[in-house]
């Protein structure tokens, strides 16, 4: 992990991805012993427009609150974005891009110099959860593919920002994501 | 000990106002000020805080309801933003007029037109002269432990004046980050309950909001200024009796940070000073005497405190997240005069940035300072950066 993770998350308004900001950030920041911060950009703030979240993950005291330019990862929970947002915009030099999508690669248009991960949340999330939101699907990916943060601080943190009854499925979710993506590196 | 957690400014005034033991509560939806009252809501709904909810028609209103409870004597919270704070305004000086010390987040937002619900901090600057105290946070952690500090301090009987909290809407109001949540048996400790010398009571029946004329009128407001000059020393005390109950305190007034043997200093207000401290980190590790002073309390200001950390610096960078149209930023006038007649006064150069939500980046605080280092910037006007 760099000294310094700027994480930035696209997705679609229902989709769960400022909540998916919260849950890393309560991960890294309460089990984990980092400094976190978490923070949104909504735009048109209905159900289906684009919209992103950011979280910031260091070793020492998080003290900016200026706006994200340069990620370091960009996870992606819905791949129709890409027709209409340039989400891969700012990724630096080596930064991961985790996407959601049953598409091939060659498919999707992405920048050669990123390191990629791709898994079909959609399905894992309609499998575990019965519903295709995909935001704790995709931060089993996340931790798996990229080791920002790990995957029982993960459950720990979904235990605490989601509803009680949500609490298990969403775990399993975010779990069998991990594992796929592990087996698969 | 208390407990950590994740959350944003909005929902540490929340818990602030919960530990406060505040039984009034009135206030009307605005972003980005709502998620405090929605949490203030769910708190009443689960049952771990006892209130009375009262639900208005408008902000006028909720800060009516609240002026009625402090005037039986009990403790009350409101929040607004933005427009909402412009329709409170008439009630603000009915308030603080009144003495009634009462607590008001202000989640810092643009007034319209044109219309936007970002942040910058043009509205409560509009209230300068309405009479409250205003206290401008950085952090979440700073926002709940000024919520409490706020009430002891309003309630001291030097003072009687009311607090306004005012919070950086999106940099503060929805950045989440780690925040300790004091325990409830140290903050009974530390804010003892609201006990006011004057209060309505059946039994022995008068009223309050009496007409006063001529130097009747003229008394009593500088009553209120007087009053005002005691809070400078009762934010202190408040601040650092709080440092020693929880290891926290923020300066009081004014916080001057790495100014030993500065000769640059850009100052600020608010959420943007946590930049600021990056990029002075960044300046000092560079060999650059750069400093930093976050103005805490803007009324009453630290006339002192700012002569005293600017005394024979160079020049100084002010950063203004609002206009005084025709002039310049209202801190940055504040500023000037405070440091009127010092033997050595820095050259001093004001910057509008940050306006409705536009980001203020590391590189722009950067730049401000090396435009005052370089005397390149005006010092008559205040000059818009980033557009």
């Amino acid at each position: 992990m760099r000294a310094l993770e700027e994480i930035r998350f696209h997705g679609r308004g229902g989709q769960g991805v400022v909540l998916a900001a919260t849950i890393l950030g309560t991960a890294a920041a309460i089990y984990e012993g980092k400094h976190a911060t978490s923070f949104p950009s909504f735009g048109a703030e209905r159900r289906g427009a684009p919209v992103t979240a950011f979280t910031r993950i260091a070793d020492a005291p998080l003290r900016r609150r200026s706006q994200i330019y340069q990620p370091t990862i960009v996870v992606v929970l819905d791949d129709s974005l890409f027709a209409s947002v340039p989400v891969a915009n700012g990724l630096v030099g080596g930064g991961w891009l985790v996407v959601n999508s049953h598409r091939r690669i060659s498919e999707l248009g992405l920048p050669a110099s990123a390191r990629l991960c791709l898994v079909d949340a959609t399905a894992i999330a309609r499998e575990v959860l019965g519903v295709p939101i995909t935001n704790t699907t995709m931060l089993g990916a996340l931790a798996a593919a990229t080791g920002v943060v790990g995957l029982a601080a993960l459950e720990r943190a979904i235990s605490d920002v989601l509803p009680t009854a949500l609490v298990a499925r969403n775990q399993a979710a975010a779990r069998a994501a991990y594992e796929r993506v592990v087996a698969r590196v | 000990m208390g407990e950590r957690k994740f959350l944003h400014a909005n929902a540490a005034i929340a818990h602030g106002v919960r530990l406060a033991r505040v039984p009034v509560v009135a206030a009307y939806p605005i972003t980005p000020q709502t998620s405090i009252v929605e949490k203030i809501a769910s708190f009443l709904a689960e049952g771990e805080m006892e209130a009375e909810y009262i639900k208005v028609e408008s902000e006028h209103s909720a800060l009516a309801a609240c002026l009625g409870a402090s005037a039986v004597g009990s403790r009350a919270f409101t929040a607004t933003s933005s427009q909402g704070l412009e329709f409170m305004h008439e009630m603000l000086a009915y308030v603080s007029g009144g003495r009634y010390p009462l607590v008001l987040a202000a989640v810092n937002r643009s007034v319209a037109l044109p219309w936007s619900i970002w942040g910058d901090q043009q509205d409560s600057i509009q209230q300068r002269d309405t009479g409250w105290i205003q206290l401008y946070l950085e952090t979440a952690q700073e926002a709940l432990d000024t919520t409490l500090q706020a009430y002891r301090i309003a309630e001291d009987h030097r003072v009687l004046t009311p607090v306004m909290l005012c919070v950086d809407g999106f940099l503060l109001s929805h950045t989440e980050e780690i925040v300790e949540v004091p325990d409830q048996a140290a903050v009974d400790a530390f804010l003892p309950p609201l006990d006011l010398p004057f209060k309505l009571d059946v039994d022995y029946p008068a009223t309050q909001g009496m007409g006063a004329f001529g130097q009747q009128y003229a008394r009593w407001r500088a009553e209120q200024q007087q009053a005002m000059g005691r809070a400078r020393g009762v934010i202190g005390e408040v601040d650092a009796a709080f440092g020693v109950a929880f290891g926290r305190s923020y300066g009081g007034l004014v916080e001057a940070y790495r100014m030993e043997g500065a000769e640059l200093a850009l100052v600020a207000m608010g959420g943007i000073v946590g930049t600021a401290r990056e990029v002075v980190d960044e300046m000092r590790a560079e060999g650059r005497p750069v400093g930093l002073m976050k103005v805490r309390a803007y009324r009453p200001l630290p006339r002192a405190e700012i002569r005293a950390a600017l005394n024979g610096l160079r020049a100084v960078a002010v950063v203004d997240r609002d206009c005084s149209f025709g002039y310049e930023g209202a801190l940055c006038t504040d500023l000037k005069a405070a440091l009127h007649g010092l033997a050595s006064p820095p050259a001093v150069y004001g910057f509008i940035a940050g306006l409705g939500g536009s980001d203020v980046p590391p590189e722009m605080l950067r730049d401000i300072i090396e435009r005052a280092a370089a005397g390149e910037a005006s010092k008559d006007e205040g000059e818009f950066v980033g557009i």
